[in-house]
Protein backbone atom coordinates (compact mmCIF):
# COMPACT_ATOMS: atom_id res chain seq x y z
CA UNK A 1 0.00 0.00 0.00
CA UNK A 2 1.58 3.21 -0.89
CA UNK A 3 2.27 5.49 2.14
CA UNK A 4 1.36 8.84 2.79
CA UNK A 5 4.16 11.16 3.11
CA UNK A 6 5.50 13.63 5.34
CA UNK A 7 7.87 16.20 4.11
CA UNK A 8 9.85 18.71 5.69
CA UNK A 9 10.63 21.96 4.61
CA UNK A 10 13.65 23.88 4.85
CA UNK A 11 14.03 27.89 3.94
CA UNK A 12 17.29 28.66 2.88
CA UNK A 13 18.70 32.21 2.20
CA UNK A 14 22.17 33.04 0.88
CA UNK A 15 23.15 28.95 1.63
CA UNK A 16 22.02 29.06 5.22
CA UNK A 17 18.97 27.67 6.77
CA UNK A 18 16.86 30.83 8.18
CA UNK A 19 14.54 29.49 10.17
CA UNK A 20 16.49 25.80 11.56
CA UNK A 21 16.08 22.83 14.15
CA UNK A 22 16.57 24.28 17.85
CA UNK A 23 19.04 21.64 18.35
CA UNK A 24 21.53 21.93 20.99
CA UNK A 25 23.90 19.55 19.44
CA UNK A 26 23.98 21.16 16.42
CA UNK A 27 27.61 21.78 15.05
CA UNK A 28 26.22 24.75 12.88
CA UNK A 29 22.70 25.33 13.17
CA UNK A 30 22.36 27.12 9.90
CA UNK A 31 23.60 24.74 8.18
CA UNK A 32 21.06 22.74 5.66
CA UNK A 33 23.27 19.98 5.05
CA UNK A 34 23.59 19.06 8.27
CA UNK A 35 19.51 20.08 9.10
CA UNK A 36 18.32 17.56 6.13
CA UNK A 37 20.36 14.73 7.52
CA UNK A 38 19.04 14.79 10.62
CA UNK A 39 15.78 14.63 9.05
CA UNK A 40 16.23 11.84 6.51
CA UNK A 41 18.00 9.77 9.61
CA UNK A 42 14.36 10.51 11.31
CA UNK A 43 12.67 9.35 8.49
CA UNK A 44 11.35 12.11 6.07
CA UNK A 45 9.74 10.61 2.83
CA UNK A 46 11.25 13.42 1.10
CA UNK A 47 12.74 16.80 1.71
CA UNK A 48 12.35 19.80 0.58
CA UNK A 49 14.23 23.09 0.15
CA UNK A 50 12.52 26.70 -0.41
CA UNK A 51 15.64 29.06 -1.63
CA UNK A 52 14.38 32.64 -0.14
CA UNK A 53 17.65 34.38 -1.59
CA UNK A 54 16.73 37.74 -2.66
CA UNK A 55 19.87 38.78 -4.19
CA UNK A 56 20.46 37.81 -7.96
CA UNK A 57 24.37 37.58 -6.83
CA UNK A 58 23.79 34.73 -3.95
CA UNK A 59 21.54 32.49 -6.27
CA UNK A 60 24.15 29.56 -6.93
CA UNK A 61 24.69 28.96 -3.19
CA UNK A 62 21.73 26.88 -3.54
CA UNK A 63 23.35 24.39 -6.24
CA UNK A 64 26.22 24.21 -3.33
CA UNK A 65 23.68 23.48 -0.89
CA UNK A 66 21.74 20.68 -3.39
CA UNK A 67 25.21 19.27 -4.51
CA UNK A 68 26.08 18.55 -0.78
CA UNK A 69 22.83 17.27 0.29
CA UNK A 70 22.47 14.80 -2.44
CA UNK A 71 25.81 14.00 -1.68
CA UNK A 72 24.46 12.61 2.25
CA UNK A 73 20.78 12.19 2.14
CA UNK A 74 19.58 9.37 0.11
CA UNK A 75 15.83 9.79 -0.13
CA UNK A 76 13.92 12.68 -2.93
CA UNK A 77 14.89 16.17 -2.18
CA UNK A 78 12.51 19.08 -3.97
CA UNK A 79 14.17 22.42 -4.74
CA UNK A 80 11.69 25.22 -5.24
CA UNK A 81 12.12 29.30 -5.05
CA UNK A 82 13.19 31.27 -7.84
CA UNK A 83 12.92 28.65 -10.53
CA UNK A 84 12.51 30.81 -13.59
CA UNK A 85 13.41 28.16 -17.14
CA UNK A 86 13.85 25.35 -17.92
CA UNK A 87 17.69 25.97 -17.60
CA UNK A 88 17.41 26.19 -14.05
CA UNK A 89 15.21 23.61 -13.61
CA UNK A 90 18.40 21.32 -15.75
CA UNK A 91 21.10 22.84 -13.27
CA UNK A 92 18.95 21.97 -10.15
CA UNK A 93 18.94 18.48 -11.48
CA UNK A 94 22.09 18.15 -12.28
CA UNK A 95 23.02 19.20 -8.40
CA UNK A 96 21.11 16.25 -7.20
CA UNK A 97 17.68 17.48 -7.11
CA UNK A 98 14.84 15.11 -7.74
CA UNK A 99 12.29 17.46 -8.56
CA UNK A 100 12.10 20.78 -8.68
CA UNK A 101 9.03 23.12 -7.83
CA UNK A 102 7.96 25.88 -9.92
CA UNK A 103 6.01 28.95 -8.69
CA UNK A 104 5.55 31.92 -10.27
CA UNK A 105 7.42 31.08 -13.64
CA UNK A 106 4.54 28.45 -13.63
CA UNK A 107 1.90 31.45 -13.72
CA UNK A 108 3.94 33.39 -16.23
CA UNK A 109 4.68 31.48 -18.80
CA UNK A 110 3.24 27.88 -18.61
CA UNK A 111 5.57 26.70 -21.40
CA UNK A 112 8.31 26.38 -18.61
CA UNK A 113 5.86 23.22 -17.14
CA UNK A 114 5.59 21.93 -20.79
CA UNK A 115 8.75 22.36 -21.85
CA UNK A 116 10.43 20.53 -18.88
CA UNK A 117 7.99 17.73 -18.38
CA UNK A 118 8.89 16.65 -21.89
CA UNK A 119 12.59 16.94 -21.20
CA UNK A 120 13.06 15.66 -17.69
CA UNK A 121 10.09 13.57 -17.07
CA UNK A 122 6.81 14.82 -15.12
CA UNK A 123 8.28 12.90 -12.13
CA UNK A 124 10.75 16.03 -11.40
CA UNK A 125 8.11 18.78 -11.90
CA UNK A 126 6.21 20.26 -9.11
CA UNK A 127 3.92 22.59 -9.20
CA UNK A 128 3.27 25.06 -6.54
CA UNK A 129 0.61 26.87 -5.88
CA UNK A 130 -0.02 29.86 -3.40
CA UNK A 131 -3.60 30.47 -3.27
CA UNK A 132 -5.41 33.08 -1.15
CA UNK A 133 -9.52 33.20 -0.65
CA UNK A 134 -11.11 35.87 -2.10
CA UNK A 135 -15.09 35.48 -1.03
CA UNK A 136 -15.89 31.86 -3.06
CA UNK A 137 -12.63 31.12 -4.89
CA UNK A 138 -8.87 31.10 -4.68
CA UNK A 139 -7.19 33.16 -6.39
CA UNK A 140 -3.20 32.37 -7.10
CA UNK A 141 -0.62 34.49 -5.95
CA UNK A 142 2.94 35.09 -7.07
CA UNK A 143 6.37 36.48 -6.06
CA UNK A 144 6.10 34.80 -2.39
CA UNK A 145 2.73 35.85 -2.33
CA UNK A 146 2.93 39.31 -2.91
CA UNK A 147 0.95 39.59 -6.09
CA UNK A 148 -2.19 38.91 -6.92
CA UNK A 149 -3.27 37.54 -10.57
CA UNK A 150 -6.55 36.95 -10.14
CA UNK A 151 -6.70 33.23 -11.95
CA UNK A 152 -8.39 31.10 -10.36
CA UNK A 153 -6.37 28.46 -8.23
CA UNK A 154 -8.57 24.96 -8.96
CA UNK A 155 -8.70 25.65 -12.95
CA UNK A 156 -5.35 26.35 -12.71
CA UNK A 157 -4.38 23.52 -10.94
CA UNK A 158 -6.15 21.55 -13.46
CA UNK A 159 -4.29 23.44 -16.49
CA UNK A 160 -0.93 22.34 -14.79
CA UNK A 161 -1.64 18.83 -14.85
CA UNK A 162 -2.63 18.67 -18.32
CA UNK A 163 0.77 20.87 -18.68
CA UNK A 164 2.90 17.93 -17.38
CA UNK A 165 2.99 18.69 -13.62
CA UNK A 166 3.88 15.61 -11.95
CA UNK A 167 2.98 16.85 -8.26
CA UNK A 168 1.12 20.11 -6.91
CA UNK A 169 2.36 21.43 -4.20
CA UNK A 170 -0.73 23.85 -2.59
CA UNK A 171 -0.19 26.24 -0.14
CA UNK A 172 -3.10 28.32 1.15
CA UNK A 173 -1.77 32.32 1.91
CA UNK A 174 -3.94 32.51 4.47
CA UNK A 175 -2.98 29.87 6.72
CA UNK A 176 0.67 29.89 6.32
CA UNK A 177 2.73 30.97 9.03
CA UNK A 178 -0.70 31.12 11.29
CA UNK A 179 -0.25 27.25 12.87
CA UNK A 180 -3.96 26.76 12.10
CA UNK A 181 -4.09 24.47 9.96
CA UNK A 182 -4.30 23.34 6.29
CA UNK A 183 -7.21 25.08 4.24
CA UNK A 184 -9.00 21.24 4.15
CA UNK A 185 -11.52 22.93 1.70
CA UNK A 186 -8.96 23.99 -0.73
CA UNK A 187 -6.85 20.84 -0.40
CA UNK A 188 -9.82 19.12 -1.13
CA UNK A 189 -11.03 20.60 -3.70
CA UNK A 190 -8.12 20.59 -5.59
CA UNK A 191 -7.13 17.14 -4.84
CA UNK A 192 -10.71 15.75 -6.39
CA UNK A 193 -10.13 17.76 -9.53
CA UNK A 194 -6.80 16.40 -10.36
CA UNK A 195 -5.54 13.00 -10.53
CA UNK A 196 -1.60 13.66 -10.43
CA UNK A 197 -0.77 13.67 -6.05
CA UNK A 198 -1.35 17.11 -3.76
CA UNK A 199 1.09 17.94 -1.20
CA UNK A 200 -0.67 19.95 1.34
CA UNK A 201 1.25 23.40 3.00
CA UNK A 202 0.58 26.00 4.94
CA UNK A 203 -0.50 26.47 8.47
CA UNK A 204 0.61 23.69 10.20
CA UNK A 205 0.51 24.10 14.21
CA UNK A 206 0.08 20.42 15.21
CA UNK A 207 -0.46 16.70 14.54
CA UNK A 208 -3.62 16.74 13.93
CA UNK A 209 -3.50 19.22 11.26
CA UNK A 210 -1.24 16.75 9.10
CA UNK A 211 -4.27 14.05 9.82
CA UNK A 212 -6.32 16.50 8.61
CA UNK A 213 -4.51 17.68 5.49
CA UNK A 214 -4.36 13.49 4.44
CA UNK A 215 -8.23 12.17 5.61
CA UNK A 216 -9.89 15.43 5.06
CA UNK A 217 -7.63 17.07 2.42
CA UNK A 218 -7.59 13.71 0.63
CA UNK A 219 -3.69 15.05 0.19
CA UNK A 220 -0.89 12.25 -0.94
CA UNK A 221 1.89 14.00 1.12
CA UNK A 222 2.08 16.60 3.62
CA UNK A 223 4.62 19.32 3.91
CA UNK A 224 5.44 21.37 7.24
CA UNK A 225 8.05 23.67 8.21
CA UNK A 226 8.27 25.38 11.66
CA UNK A 227 6.83 21.96 13.83
CA UNK A 228 9.66 20.56 12.40
CA UNK A 229 12.25 23.60 12.74
CA UNK A 230 11.51 24.20 16.64
CA UNK A 231 12.00 20.64 17.88
CA UNK A 232 8.13 20.85 18.38
CA UNK A 233 8.11 17.70 16.83
CA UNK A 234 9.98 15.38 15.46
CA UNK A 235 9.14 13.71 11.95
CA UNK A 236 9.61 10.39 13.77
CA UNK A 237 7.07 11.06 16.38
CA UNK A 238 4.42 12.74 13.38
CA UNK A 239 5.18 9.59 12.02
CA UNK A 240 4.05 7.32 14.93
CA UNK A 241 1.14 9.76 15.53
CA UNK A 242 -0.83 9.42 11.99
CA UNK A 243 -0.20 5.77 12.03
CA UNK A 244 -2.06 5.37 15.12
CA UNK A 245 -5.07 7.11 13.57
CA UNK A 246 -4.85 4.79 10.75
CA UNK A 247 -2.61 6.65 7.92
CA UNK A 248 -0.34 4.64 6.66
CA UNK A 249 3.19 5.99 6.78
CA UNK A 250 6.64 4.30 6.20
CA UNK A 251 7.78 3.15 9.71
CA UNK B 1 36.21 -3.62 -10.18
CA UNK B 2 34.59 -1.24 -12.52
CA UNK B 3 31.01 -0.26 -12.07
CA UNK B 4 29.41 1.95 -15.01
CA UNK B 5 26.63 3.85 -14.96
CA UNK B 6 25.65 4.49 -18.64
CA UNK B 7 25.19 8.27 -19.06
CA UNK B 8 22.80 8.13 -22.36
CA UNK B 9 21.05 11.72 -22.01
CA UNK B 10 18.37 9.55 -20.06
CA UNK B 11 17.22 12.57 -17.82
CA UNK B 12 18.73 13.12 -13.83
CA UNK B 13 20.93 10.34 -13.09
CA UNK B 14 23.14 13.07 -10.76
CA UNK B 15 20.54 10.32 -7.37
CA UNK B 16 22.19 7.42 -8.97
CA UNK B 17 25.79 8.54 -9.42
CA UNK B 18 26.10 9.70 -5.70
CA UNK B 19 24.06 6.56 -4.31
CA UNK B 20 26.06 4.24 -6.10
CA UNK B 21 29.48 6.39 -5.11
CA UNK B 22 28.03 6.35 -1.56
CA UNK B 23 28.10 2.47 -1.42
CA UNK B 24 31.07 2.16 -3.58
CA UNK B 25 33.38 4.30 -1.55
CA UNK B 26 36.92 3.36 -2.44
CA UNK B 27 36.77 -0.56 -3.30
CA UNK B 28 34.80 0.07 -6.25
CA UNK B 29 35.21 2.14 -8.91
CA UNK B 30 32.29 3.95 -10.95
CA UNK B 31 32.31 5.08 -14.40
CA UNK B 32 29.71 7.59 -15.44
CA UNK B 33 30.38 7.32 -19.16
CA UNK B 34 28.87 6.19 -22.80
CA UNK B 35 32.01 5.56 -23.88
CA UNK B 36 31.65 1.78 -25.54
CA UNK B 37 34.63 0.69 -24.81
CA UNK B 38 34.68 1.76 -20.80
CA UNK B 39 31.23 -0.22 -20.94
CA UNK B 40 32.30 -3.77 -22.78
CA UNK B 41 35.35 -3.69 -20.45
CA UNK B 42 33.50 -2.84 -17.25
CA UNK B 43 32.08 -5.79 -14.57
CA UNK B 44 28.72 -4.09 -13.98
CA UNK B 45 26.69 -2.38 -15.50
CA UNK B 46 23.62 0.39 -14.71
CA UNK B 47 20.94 1.53 -16.97
CA UNK B 48 19.14 4.24 -15.68
CA UNK B 49 16.30 5.71 -17.18
CA UNK B 50 13.72 8.68 -16.58
CA UNK B 51 11.12 10.59 -18.69
CA UNK B 52 9.29 8.33 -20.48
CA UNK B 53 10.16 4.93 -22.21
CA UNK B 54 9.89 6.63 -25.63
CA UNK B 55 12.59 9.46 -24.59
CA UNK B 56 14.96 6.78 -22.88
CA UNK B 57 15.08 4.18 -26.13
CA UNK B 58 15.70 6.83 -28.91
CA UNK B 59 18.64 8.31 -26.27
CA UNK B 60 20.09 4.88 -26.56
CA UNK B 61 19.43 4.80 -29.92
CA UNK B 62 21.21 8.14 -30.37
CA UNK B 63 24.40 6.73 -29.29
CA UNK B 64 25.68 4.63 -31.93
CA UNK B 65 26.54 1.56 -31.01
CA UNK B 66 25.12 1.41 -27.58
CA UNK B 67 22.26 -0.88 -27.91
CA UNK B 68 24.76 -3.35 -29.51
CA UNK B 69 27.28 -2.80 -26.54
CA UNK B 70 24.63 -3.47 -24.13
CA UNK B 71 23.35 -6.33 -25.76
CA UNK B 72 26.92 -8.10 -26.28
CA UNK B 73 27.45 -7.46 -22.39
CA UNK B 74 23.97 -8.76 -21.16
CA UNK B 75 23.02 -11.36 -23.52
CA UNK B 76 26.29 -12.55 -25.04
CA UNK B 77 28.35 -11.80 -22.63
CA UNK B 78 25.91 -12.34 -19.73
CA UNK B 79 27.80 -9.61 -17.14
CA UNK B 80 24.91 -8.47 -14.14
CA UNK B 81 23.21 -5.22 -15.89
CA UNK B 82 21.06 -3.56 -13.26
CA UNK B 83 18.19 -1.24 -14.73
CA UNK B 84 16.28 1.22 -12.50
CA UNK B 85 12.92 2.52 -13.17
CA UNK B 86 12.83 3.15 -17.20
CA UNK B 87 16.23 1.25 -17.68
CA UNK B 88 14.14 -1.86 -16.18
CA UNK B 89 11.07 -0.85 -18.28
CA UNK B 90 13.28 -1.08 -21.43
CA UNK B 91 13.73 -4.61 -20.90
CA UNK B 92 10.61 -5.48 -22.80
CA UNK B 93 9.75 -6.33 -26.24
CA UNK B 94 7.45 -2.77 -26.49
CA UNK B 95 6.50 -0.08 -24.45
CA UNK B 96 3.00 2.07 -25.13
CA UNK B 97 3.98 5.46 -23.80
CA UNK B 98 3.85 8.39 -26.00
CA UNK B 99 3.79 6.04 -28.70
CA UNK B 100 4.32 2.39 -29.54
CA UNK B 101 8.20 1.65 -29.37
CA UNK B 102 10.45 -1.50 -29.82
CA UNK B 103 12.46 -2.14 -26.43
CA UNK B 104 15.61 -3.91 -26.12
CA UNK B 105 13.75 -7.40 -25.71
CA UNK B 106 15.52 -8.95 -22.99
CA UNK B 107 13.04 -10.14 -21.20
CA UNK B 108 10.23 -10.46 -23.20
CA UNK B 109 6.73 -8.71 -22.39
CA UNK B 110 5.13 -5.06 -22.52
CA UNK B 111 4.76 -1.80 -20.72
CA UNK B 112 1.98 -0.22 -20.25
CA UNK B 113 0.41 2.27 -17.89
CA UNK B 114 -1.19 1.54 -15.09
CA UNK B 115 -4.59 1.20 -14.85
CA UNK B 116 -5.76 3.89 -12.40
CA UNK B 117 -9.30 2.25 -12.01
CA UNK B 118 -10.65 5.58 -13.07
CA UNK B 119 -9.29 7.80 -11.38
CA UNK B 120 -9.63 5.75 -8.39
CA UNK B 121 -5.59 5.80 -7.98
CA UNK B 122 -3.45 8.92 -8.68
CA UNK B 123 -0.84 8.52 -11.29
CA UNK B 124 2.36 9.22 -11.04
CA UNK B 125 2.78 6.02 -8.55
CA UNK B 126 4.53 8.36 -6.37
CA UNK B 127 5.97 8.00 -2.93
CA UNK B 128 7.12 5.14 -0.41
CA UNK B 129 5.31 1.53 -1.02
CA UNK B 130 5.92 -1.86 0.36
CA UNK B 131 7.28 -4.61 -1.74
CA UNK B 132 6.68 -8.15 -1.62
CA UNK B 133 9.08 -10.41 -2.34
CA UNK B 134 8.49 -12.87 -4.31
CA UNK B 135 11.59 -15.04 -5.10
CA UNK B 136 15.03 -15.26 -3.89
CA UNK B 137 16.75 -12.78 -5.64
CA UNK B 138 20.49 -11.73 -5.04
CA UNK B 139 19.67 -8.25 -5.04
CA UNK B 140 17.52 -8.80 -2.16
CA UNK B 141 19.95 -10.39 0.19
CA UNK B 142 19.20 -9.11 4.02
CA UNK B 143 16.50 -7.23 2.59
CA UNK B 144 13.30 -8.02 4.76
CA UNK B 145 9.72 -8.86 2.80
CA UNK B 146 7.69 -5.39 3.02
CA UNK B 147 10.22 -3.23 2.99
CA UNK B 148 9.68 0.42 1.48
CA UNK B 149 10.99 1.52 -1.65
CA UNK B 150 10.36 4.93 -3.59
CA UNK B 151 8.41 4.88 -6.50
CA UNK B 152 8.07 7.31 -9.47
CA UNK B 153 6.01 6.14 -12.41
CA UNK B 154 2.74 5.78 -14.60
CA UNK B 155 3.47 2.48 -16.50
CA UNK B 156 4.50 -0.55 -15.46
CA UNK B 157 6.32 -3.79 -17.06
CA UNK B 158 4.21 -6.97 -17.49
CA UNK B 159 6.64 -9.85 -18.43
CA UNK B 160 5.44 -12.50 -20.00
CA UNK B 161 7.50 -15.13 -18.28
CA UNK B 162 6.22 -14.35 -14.73
CA UNK B 163 8.96 -16.62 -13.24
CA UNK B 164 11.08 -13.47 -13.75
CA UNK B 165 9.72 -11.33 -11.31
CA UNK B 166 11.14 -11.13 -8.05
CA UNK B 167 9.20 -8.83 -6.58
CA UNK B 168 5.47 -7.08 -6.60
CA UNK B 169 4.11 -3.84 -5.18
CA UNK B 170 0.10 -3.13 -4.92
CA UNK B 171 -1.04 0.15 -6.23
CA UNK B 172 -4.24 -0.90 -7.77
CA UNK B 173 -2.75 -4.19 -8.62
CA UNK B 174 -0.14 -6.52 -7.98
CA UNK B 175 2.59 -4.23 -10.03
CA UNK B 176 5.63 -5.78 -10.85
CA UNK B 177 8.51 -4.02 -8.82
CA UNK B 178 11.79 -6.12 -9.84
CA UNK B 179 12.82 -8.26 -11.95
CA UNK B 180 15.85 -11.07 -12.45
CA UNK B 181 16.81 -13.17 -14.97
CA UNK B 182 19.99 -14.95 -14.73
CA UNK B 183 22.17 -11.83 -14.55
CA UNK B 184 19.92 -9.25 -15.56
CA UNK B 185 18.35 -7.14 -12.70
CA UNK B 186 15.87 -4.47 -12.62
CA UNK B 187 13.80 -2.11 -10.10
CA UNK B 188 10.85 -0.37 -10.95
CA UNK B 189 11.35 1.44 -7.73
CA UNK B 190 14.36 3.60 -6.79
CA UNK B 191 16.93 2.12 -4.95
CA UNK B 192 18.92 5.49 -5.09
CA UNK B 193 16.26 7.10 -3.27
CA UNK B 194 14.99 4.38 -0.99
CA UNK B 195 17.18 5.72 2.02
CA UNK B 196 19.23 2.84 4.16
CA UNK B 197 17.40 -0.17 2.49
CA UNK B 198 17.95 1.35 -1.24
CA UNK B 199 21.57 1.34 -0.75
CA UNK B 200 21.68 -1.90 0.33
CA UNK B 201 20.34 -2.83 -2.28
CA UNK B 202 23.08 -1.23 -4.38
CA UNK B 203 25.45 -2.62 -2.30
CA UNK B 204 24.31 -6.46 -3.26
CA UNK B 205 24.21 -5.29 -6.66
CA UNK B 206 27.94 -4.36 -6.50
CA UNK B 207 28.72 -7.41 -3.93
CA UNK B 208 27.64 -10.03 -7.07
Amino acid sequence: MLKNRIIPCLDVKNGRVVKGINFVDLKDAGDPVEQAKIYSDGGADEICFLDITASNENRDTIYDVVDKTSKKCFVPLTVGGGVRSVEDINKLLNCGADKVSINTSAVQNPEVVVESSKKFGSQCIVVAIDAKKNSEKWEIFTHGGRNNTGIDAIEFAKKMEDSGAGELLVTSMDRDGTQVGYDIDLMSKISSKVNIPVIASGGVGNLDHLVDGIKLGHASAVLAASIFHYGKYSVKEAKEYLDSKGIPVRI
Amino acid sequence: MNVTIVDYNSGNISSVINSFKEVAKDKVNIEVTSDLNKIKSSDKVVLPGQGSFKSCVDALNNIKGLVDTLNEFAVSNKKPLLGICVGLQMFADIGYEETETKGLGWISGKVSKIDNQNGKFKLPHIGWNQINIVKDSKIFKDIENNSHMYFVHSYEFIPNDKSVISGTTDYSSNIVCSVEKENIFGTQFHPEKSDKTGLKIIDNFISL
